[in-house]
């Protein structure tokens, strides 16, 4: 919303500047954007007077203006075709800054003649692109004066933000009015006086009973004789400097009510109307030019001007082209409607229609506008165009909604924080336009009001509250401390959270950069990353995506992070350990979702070094990273199982699943190269998944924190290796588990410790086994020792038949 | 035969002192003290002495005995030591090489933010809650004063899924605020509730200034006696600690939310001077958050009576408030996941965002 200082000031008798009026604008929630003074930068120009000119004696095209000031007389050369003896025109004296040309003006001479200053055009002055001539200004204009306060151009521009609840400062009067109640100066009424007609309207508005709830009201009147031609220059002004464009008089007219006291009007050329106006639902399919030149369908879900010709306005939105007033009409029908705004927020988003009338409508009006707005209409209609005005004709019912609200002071000091005496409380509302009255209740004093016509958006005590808050300043509320309500408050976060911290912690102090990444991807990505447990792609699709590559909800963190990989090649960093610990999404439900804590090694597992060779990353480095998070959020590592039937976007043969019986706790593996590809990474990557809420949560004995008590042996333990040969396709994994079963009493671990696989096993592969014998009550003796490699040979053939190697 | 001990002892220790290396050192132990060395013969000589001689002389070769042993030792030490140093020094090798490279990995400046946010608000006795960011229209919108017909609910600021019918289905929603926690909590929990929300919402924008994706932060704070002046405190405190500057300006400027009444939308205090901008000081204003007293039928949808609860709501944005204290100057950048981007403003894991141990690095 955009008024002038001045244009204000028809509406509030006050002595503040504009800065003043700027800070308690936003202090009472009428946010200031912009600022701006269309004088800033004219102050060095002013009127001056050419009191001779005369050919330069060296120059065919230029003349050698003498220039009073009103002060002095300057000598200044002159190029422009219409600068002559005796006119008047802008000067800028050596020294001054041209906007319109950039440059600070220097004395000199010019071919021979001083030239100590400039005759200006608009295009110097940055007002126009126009440079045919200097600015000939009329006689009366008076020498000597500032050029920006003679042209009306010292009046500041003030754009404020209105929040959606606030339709009734979506025109100066109102914007006065909250002023007026924060203490700023006093609110001038405008002129609603009726105006009578002079002759009976030979047109009535009508309302179709099915169109009554999208217009319940509308009401207007016939004009004749009327002259319609450019509005007056202090309209012009107001309406440009908030960047209207003044069309004629009748156009200029609506839309300087509309922004002067938030009453959109519509105006036809009565000659191009047929029949009587009647809001009606649009017939499907009909279509309109509007006034933005553009054709326009309609749908019954509409309401539409008709007249016999068809629809010739779209209610609340924008007028018809064809019936619209131009310089050549004469008579004129004038319509001040009432709309439904959730029909015309519909209607305008429906035909993608932004309107200065559509943005109030929808917002909702003071429903008394209806009636004051013919006669305000009027009255400008004939003070700039003249002729006669009929009887005033209306259709529908004037809706007389009547809002009584109770303010109870104690309430109001109990929500704010803050003790306002009743009287200051009510004359805020009464500013405000409330009808109050002051009673004494069980609870202290309390003030009934009647919410005035327009402000629908006070709707409860708390409005009221808020109201009077706002107008006293909400600094004017003492801050409190919050303190917690125990002295020490307890941990913020909780289990989950604490995991997920500790998963990014872990993961970082292993090497890897923590990512954050959009929750959705491309949907035909996304498809390629759904695990068998039901990702219906199109349940998971946005409707209205911001573009066509982020349009389905992730059902895995992996395919952003081996995207960011792979742009991250293409910069030149091929080598890269990227990790997120965010959602996934299973199904469109609040329980569909899954926190992940997922990574990627793309290419080395570091620099080249003197110390050794570099490697690719592979699974053992993703499997690290899972078992790593896992272990630092408590689950239960020793016991966990691995299973080859990772998802399929993992290499077949290079993955694996961590498990605790059923429930899958991390997926580990190569990228498939196939899909590494098709993401355009090249060479191989080691990625995982791990899914943080599956970790088990920790099964401490009735909540304590106490550990076990440490048992330490005395006795040394005994080391022994073994190597088994068994088929290649045994895990080595199942050999550690058989030998530790061995005697669960007397062996502390088991841990294979090397691999080999050669042409001369024929098939099968070489497992070496470090196993560790732990004597507890004495040192063993070695047929007791070789009775327990005994059980250990005997166990690992019965569980993988895998043979001691000779 | 008589048996000259103090030459004996002169040419043995010179020996010793000649010995070369420890192989030649140990020669010469042999030949002087070994079971046919030179002193063993002499002493088996003493037999052939009158007592008188024998006495005095097996004295004596003693004494050139114990002074050979001490001899051999203190060479001996020599000689390892000159072994080892000629050892250590064919050991040496260059220190100005390069450690075997490790890789450093940062956290995210969201993650490090997002805890600031926790400990300044968990030390005021606030914790956490999370919700689902596929939300149903009651949550993100009709439980927060938002009807259907609400203009927020349009599809140019929401996300929705597709329903069956391949349209927009107005109950699957991304969350555009972290809100719809302050609602599941209040359904869920019984007042005094202080809860904070971080955490991921959804806007269809995408400009210099706005992402489709971004991270708040919701608070929500009820009881019996909560009020406004509560409300401007916890902010005013909050901003304190978190931009690290003693009392921060704030000015909180009347707004409108449909979920709060009164409404507020809180600004720093800031200076824009050269295009460097400093919190805290100067005369310029910046937006950082909305909030407001939640709306009494707010309260109502979730089964809280507004006659004897009340409180304050607010949202903030994380990357808003991580842009402003660390410097970042693109709010796109966030997402890019450019490893160079990560390294530069991300923090190292050791960080613990905590109130004793100071906010931040």
């Amino acid at each position: 919303m955009k008024f002038t200082l001045s244009w204000l000031k028809d509406h509030l008798e006050t002595e503040a500047g504009v800065a003043e009026i700027a800070e308690r604008l936003t202090a009472i929630g009428l946010e200031v954007e912009e600022i701006t003074d269309p004088a800033a930068g004219l102050e060095p120009f002013i009127i001056g007077y050419v009191e001779d000119a005369w050919k330069h004696p060296n120059a065919d095209r230029l003349k050698v203006c003498q220039v009073s000031t009103g002060a002095e007389t300057v000598q200044v050369i002159c190029g422009a075709p219409n600068a002559r003896k005796g006119m008047k025109g802008v000067f800028a004296a050596a020294g001054s800054y041209v906007p319109g040309t950039d440059h600070h003006l220097k004395a000199g001479e010019i071919r021979g003649e001083a030239s100590n200053g400039m005759l200006c055009s608009e295009r110097e002055l940055g007002l126009s692109d126009e440079h045919d001539g200097i600015i000939d200004l009329p006689e009366d204009a008076p020498v000597g004066e500032s050029f920006a306060a003679y042209r009306g151009l010292n009046d500041p521009v003030i754009e404020i933000g209105i929040t959606p609840d606030r339709a009734d400062c979506l025109g100066v009067y109102g914007i006065a009015r909250d002023l007026a109640a924060a203490g700023l100066g006093i609110l001038k009424a405008f002129d609603r006086t009726e105006i009578a007609g002079s002759y009976e309207s030979p047109m009535a508005w009508r309302i179709d009973e099915h169109a009554l709830d999208g217009c319940p009201y509308v009401a207007g009147r016939h004009f004749r004789n009327l002259t319609n031609g450019p509005s007056p220059d202090w309209m012009q002004r107001r309406l440009t400097a908030i960047g209207l464009r003044p069309i004629s008089a009748l156009v200029d007219i609506t839309n300087y009510v509309t922004y002067d006291l938030g009453r959109p009007l519509h105006v036809f050329d009565a000659k191009t109307v047929k029949g009587d106006p009647t809001m009606r639902r649009a017939r499907d399919g009909d279509t309109i030019l509007a006034l933005d030149g553009k054709d326009y369908t309609l749908t019954s879900d509409m309401v539409a001007i008709y007249d016999e010709n068809g629809p010739e306005g779209i209610a609340g939105v924008m007028g018809g082209e064809e019936t619209g007033c131009t310089l050549e009409t004469t008579e004129a029908f004038l319509e001040v409607a009432l709309f439904d705004p959730v029909m015309v927020a519909e209607t305008g988003r429906a035909l993608g229609i932004n309107s200065d009338a559509r943005y109030r409508f929808e917002r909702g009006l003071d429903p008394e506008s209806a009636a004051w707005g013919v006669h305000v209409a009027t009255r400008l209609i004939q003070q700039l165009c003249g002729g006669d005005a009929s009887t005033p004709v209306s259709a529908g019912t004037l809706p007389k909604p009547e809002r009584r609200l109770d303010l109870r002071i104690a309430r109001m000091t109990r929500h704010s924080g803050l003790e306002v005496p009743v009287e200051e409380a009510e004359e805020a509302l009464k500013g405000l336009g409330f009808e109050t009255e002051i009673s004494e209740g069980a609870h202290g004093p309390m003030i009934h009001t009647v919410v005035p016509s327009w402000r629908h958006d006070v709707e409860t005590e708390y409005c009221l509250i808020e109201e009077v808050l706002r107008i006293k300043g909400f600094d004017s509320v003492p801050a409190r401390a919050l303190r917690p309500s125990e002295a020490l408050p307890g941990a913020a976060i909780g289990l989950q959270q604490r995991r997920d911290a500790f998963a990014k912690k872990v993961l970082a102090q292993r090497g890897m950069l923590e990512a954050v990444t959009w929750s959705f991807m491309p949907g035909d990505l996304a498809i390629l990353f759904r695990a068998d447990d039901g990702f219906d792609r199109a349940a998971m699709t946005l409707a209205n995506p911001i573009s066509a590559d982020l349009d389905v909800m992730r059902p895995s963190i992996l395919p952003n992070l081996i995207q960011a990989a792979a742009r991250n090649a293409d910069r030149g960093a091929g080598d890269v350990a990227l990790f997120e610990v965010g959602p996934a999404f299973r199904d469109p439900t609040p329980t569909g979702q899954d926190t992940v804590a997922a990574g990627i090694r793309a290419g080395k597992t570091g620099e080249r070094s003197w110390t050794g060779p570099v490697r690719d990353a592979d699974a053992f480095d993703a499997k690290a990273d899972a078992l790593a998070v896992l272990e630092a959020c408590g689950a239960p590592v020793a016991n966990l199982q691995v299973s080859l039937d990772a998802p399929d976007w993992y290499h077949p043969g290079r993955a694996g699943t961590l498990r605790l019986g059923p429930t899958v706790l991390a997926w580990f593996g190569e990228l498939h190269p196939g899909l590494a590809r098709k993401l355009d990474l090249r060479g191989r990557a080691a990625v995982f998944e791990i899914f943080m809420e599956r970790i088990p949560k920790p099964r401490g004995k009735s909540g304590g924190k106490s550990r076990p008590l440490l048992k330490t042996e005395a006795l040394l333990p005994v080391g022994r290796d073994f190597a088994f040969l068994v088929d290649a396709g045994t895990a080595a994994d199942a050999l550690a588990r058989a030998a530790a079963a061995a005697d669960k009493k007397m062996i502390a671990g088991a841990r294979v410790f090397d691999v080999y696989e050669g042409p001369e096993l024929d098939g099968a592969k070489s497992v070496a086994v470090a196993v560790t014998i732990q004597p507890t009550e004495k040192t063993l003796t070695d047929p007791e020792i070789d009775a327990i490699a005994g059980k250990i040979v005997a166990n690992v053939e019965k569980l993988t038949g895998g043979k001691l190697r000779g | 035969m008589s048996i000259d001990a103090d030459a004996l002892k002169t040419e043995l220790l010179s020996q010793i002192e000649a010995a070369p290396d420890l192989a030649a050192l140990d020669g010469v132990r042999v030949s002087a003290l070994g079971k046919k060395g030179r002193i063993t013969a002499a002493m088996k000589g003493l037999g052939g002495l009158d007592p008188e001689a024998r006495k005095a002389t097996g004295q004596a070769l003693n004494a050139v005995k114990d002074a050979l042993a001490a001899a051999i030792d203190a060479r001996k030490d020599v000689l390892e030591t000159a072994e080892m140093n000629t050892k250590l020094e064919a050991e040496r090798i260059d220190v100005t090489l390069p450690v075997r490279p490790e890789q450093r990995g940062k956290l995210h400046p969201i993650s490090q933010t997002i805890d600031e946010v926790v400990a300044i608000f968990g030390a005021m006795g606030l914790s956490v809650r999370e919700g689902p960011n596929i939300e149903d229209g009651f949550h993100n919108f009709t439980a927060l004063n938002m009807p259907p017909e609400h203009p927020a609910r349009q599809m140019m600021d929401t996300f929705y899924l597709k329903g069956e019918d391949g349209e927009a289905d107005m109950d699957r929603v991304l969350r555009t605020h972290t809100s719809p926690v302050q609602i599941r909590t209040m359904q869920s929990e019984k007042p005094p509730i202080r809860i904070i929300a971080p955490g991921r919402t959804y806007r269809s924008d995408y400009d210099a200034t706005h992402t489709p994706m971004f991270h708040q932060v919701e608070g929500l704070v009820i009881d019996k006696d909560i009020n406004f002046g509560h409300l401007k405190g916890c902010l005013q405190e909050f901003c304190d600690a978190y931009f690290e500057v003693d009392h921060v300006p704030l000015r909180f400027r009347p707004s409108y939310f449909p979920f709060t009444e009164p409404s507020a939308e809180v600004d720093i205090g800031c200076s824009r001077k050269g295009g460097e901008l400093k919190i805290g000081a100067g005369d310029d204003w910046l937006e950082i958050l909305g909030s407001g007293m939640v709306h009494p039928r707010v309260l109502d949808y979730c089964g809280i009576d507004p006659e004897e609860y009340q409180g304050f709501a607010f949202g903030m944005g994380i990357e808003r408030i991580a842009m402003l204290k660390y410097g970042i100057p693109d709010l796109r950048t966030f997402y890019e996941a450019d490893v160079r981007w990560l390294k530069h403003y991300g923090f190292a894991p050791i960080e613990v965002a905590s109130l004793e141990r100071g906010l931040t690095p």
